[in-house]
C-alpha cells in the first residue's frame, strides 16, 4: 500500500481501524540468500537496497529487540558531509544526495530538512582549517560556504560573540545539510524492504553462528531458531565487538557512550545546527521545539547505556559558552547511545574477514549521517563480494596495510575521537 | 564514578585521565613476526561487556598510573593498583 493524501485523510477519519500493518511479521524461514544482522538504519537500509538495486529477496534483516530500538532511537537526527578526506567525503555527500530523495524514495515522511549546519571559527588558524575543509568539500561535489562574522549574526543572533575566551570570528556553512527523524529513518526502510519481500524478523537475537569446515559462516543461531544463509552481513554497531567474539575475531574497535539531551519545547530558535568545535558542543532544535545537543564522549569503555555526570556538566558547560541563554532552560531528558569507535574514527564496511561473512561496524559516533549510503554502498559489498568505489577505503585492512583514515588525526585512541 | 587512586584514596573520575585497556602487551620488536604483533597490540581489542582492566592516570592528584578492574556494563569498580606493580609481579 502506498501512502497518500487521501490515504492519510481516510485513516485519520476513520482513527487507523482499517490501516495497514507497516511492516509484515513473519516466521524466519529455514533458508535466506543473505540475513542482515542488526535491525537499525543501517541494517534495514541494507536490505533495502539489496532488494531494490540488486534484486535479493531472499533477504532476512534480524533484530534482537524492535525495530529502532538500538543507536537508531539515541541520536542527534543530523545529517551532513563537511568532511575533509578523500576517503571519507565522497562517500557521506553521496549519502546527503540520497536523504535529499529519501521520502520520495521511500514514500515515507522521515522529515528530512535541510536547514543547515554551522561550524563556528574562533581563531585564524581554525578559519584556515575550516576554508581547506570547505574546498574539500567542494571538490567532492558537496556545497560549502565560508561565513564571515556578520553572516553568523544573522544566522544564529543568540551566541555569545563576544567570549572573552572563545570570540565568534565566522563559520562554516553547509546548507544542504540538516535533520531527519530517525524513527522515521528507520520505519521507512522497515516498510520498504518489506515491500520488496525482505522478511523483517523481531526479537530474535543472534545466539552463535553455523560454521563449515573451512570456518566459513553458513547462518546464525537465534533465539527463534536456526536460520541457514548463503551470506550473513553483520551491521550491529555498538554489538559489533560482542557478536565478532562469537565468531573468534577481534576488531579494531572499543565501544563508547555518548550522551545527548533534550531540552523543553520553546518557539522556534535554532534555525539550523550550529556545532562549537572549539569546546565540542553541537545544537539543533526538534520540530516539537527541544533544543537537542550533545558533546564529547564520556571517555572510557562502556556498555552501559547511560551516561555518568562529570560528562553532562562538560557538555552543559560547553553549551552555556557558546550559548548562553540555555541556563534558563530546563533539560528534559538526556540519553546515552552506545558508539562503535574504531581506531581511526572512520567506518569500516568490508568483505570477511571470514568466508560468507560481511562487515558493518565502526561508526564512532558518526553512523546516522551515513544511513542510507551505508546501505547503499553495503549491499553492493554483499551483492557483488566486491567494495563499493565509495567504500573502497573504508575495508578493514587499512590499519594492517597504514591505510587509515584518520579525520581528526588522533590515532588508536577511540576515547579521544 | 569514584576511582580508589591506592594513593590518594576514593576520587571523583573527572580527576583522571583515561588511558585504555591495559591488557595489550607491548611486542618484541625484534621478533621476525613483528610487524603482525603490532598491528594486533596498536588496533585490536578484545572490547568485552563485563570485566575490563584499564588504565587511568592520576593526573588532578598523585600522577601516578592506575591499573583499573572496572565492570564496563555496570561501571563497579572491583580493584585498583598502581601500574607499575604489574610489572614487579
Amino acid at each position: 500500500m502506498r501512502y497518500s493524501l487521501f490515504n492519510v485523510i481516510v485513516n485519520g477519519l476513520t482513527k487507523n481501524r482499517y490501516a495497514e500493518r507497516a511492516w509484515r511479521d513473519p516466521e524466519p524461514k529455514p533458508e535466506y540468500d543473505v540475513v542482515v544482522v542488526g535491525g537499525g538504519g543501517h541494517g534495514l537500509a541494507t536490505a533495502y537496497y539489496l532488494a531494490k538495486n540488486h534484486g535479493l529477496h531472499n533477504v532476512a534483516v534480524v533484530e534482537k529487540g524492535w525495530i529502532g530500538s538500538g543507536n537508531a532511537g539515541r541520536n542527534t537526527t543530523i545529517f551532513r558531509s563537511n568532511y575533509l578526506l578523500p576517503g571519507n567525503e565522497p562517500f557521506y555527500e553521496w549519502s546527503v544526495k540520497l536523504w535529499e530523495g529519501l521520502e520520495q524514495e521511500l514514500n515515507y515522511n522521515v522529515m528530512a530538512s535541510q536547514r543547515g549546519i554551522v561550524n563556528l571559527i574562533h581563531s585564524d588558524a581554525q578559519r584556515d582549517a575550516y576554508a581547506r575543509r570547505g574546498n574539500a568539500m567542494r571538490l567532492a561535489g558537496a556545497d560549502s560556504e565560508l561565513l564571515d562574522v556578520a553572516q553568523v549574526r544573522a544566522l544564529a543572533p543568540f551566541l555569545d560573540f563576544d567570549n572573552a575566551r572563545f570570540p565568534i570570528k565566522g563559520g562554516l556553512l553547509q546548507a544542504r545539510a540538516g535533520t531527519a527523524r530517525h524513527d522515521a529513518v528507520v520505519w521507512g526502510y522497515a516498510r520498504g524492504a518489506d515491500l520488496f519481500g525482505v522478511d523483517i524478523l523481531q526479537n530474535c537475537e543472534v545466539m552463535g553462528f553455523l560454521r563449515g569446515a573451512d570456518g566459513a559462516v553458513k547462518g546464525i543461531e537465534t533465539a527463534r531458531g536456526t536460520i541457514k544463509a548463503k551470506k550473513v552481513a553483520l551491521a550491529v554497531a555498538g554489538s559489533s565487538s560482542r557478536l565478532a567474539q562469537r565468531l573468534g575475531l577481534r576488531l579494531p574497535i572499543e565501544s563508547l557512550v555518548l550522551q545527548a539531551f533534550v531540552s523543553e519545547g520553546i518557539k522556534p530558535l535554532v534555525p539550523g545546527v550550529v556545532t562549537f568545535g572549539a569546546g565540542h558542543f553541537y545544537i539543533s532544535q526538534s520540530d516539537k521545539g527541544g533544543l537537542v545537543f550533545g558533546g564529547d564522549l564520556d571517555g572510557y569503555n562502556s556498555y552501559a547505556q547511560r551516561g555518568n555526570l562529570p560528562v553532562i556538566e562538560d557538555v552543559l558547560e560547553g553549551g552555556m559558552a557558546v550559548m548562553p541563554l540555555i541556563g534558563r532552560l530546563r533539560l528534559l531528558r538526556q540519553w546515552a547511545g552506545l558508539c562503535d569507535m574504531s581506531m581511526d574514527g572512520s567506518p569500516i564496511i568490508d568483505i570477511g574477514p571470514l568466508p560468507g561473512l560481511y562487515l558493518n561496524a565502526g561508526w564512532s559516533y558518526g553512523g546516522f549521517k551515513a544511513t542510507p549510503a551505508s546501505g547503499w554502498c553495503f549491499a553492493h559489498t554483499i551483492a557483488c563480494d566486491a567494495p563499493h568505489p565509495l567504500t573502497a577505503a573504508m575495508r578493514l585492512d587499512r590499519f594492517r596495510t597504514g591505510h587509515v583514515i584518520d579525520e581528526k588525526g588522533v590515532g588508536a585512541q577511540p576515547n579521544l575521537h | 564514578m569514584l576511582i580508589a587512586c591506592p594513593y590518594c584514596g576514593a576520587r571523583d573520575a573527572h580527576e583522571f585521565a583515561y588511558r585504555g585497556d591495559a591488557s595489550p602487551v607491548r611486542p618484541d620488536p625484534a621478533a621476525s613476526d613483528a610487524a603482525e604483533r603490532f598491528h594486533d597490540y596498536v588496533y585490536l581489542r578484545d572490547n568485552p561487556a563485563g570485566a575490563h582492566s584499564e588504565f587511568w592516570y592520576h593526573a588532578a592528584g598523585c600522577r601516578r598510573w592506575i591499573e583499573v578492574e572496572r565492570d564496563t556494563v555496570t561501571h563497579a569498580i572491583r580493584s585498583t593498583r598502581f601500574a607499575d606493580e604489574r610489572r614487579r609481579a
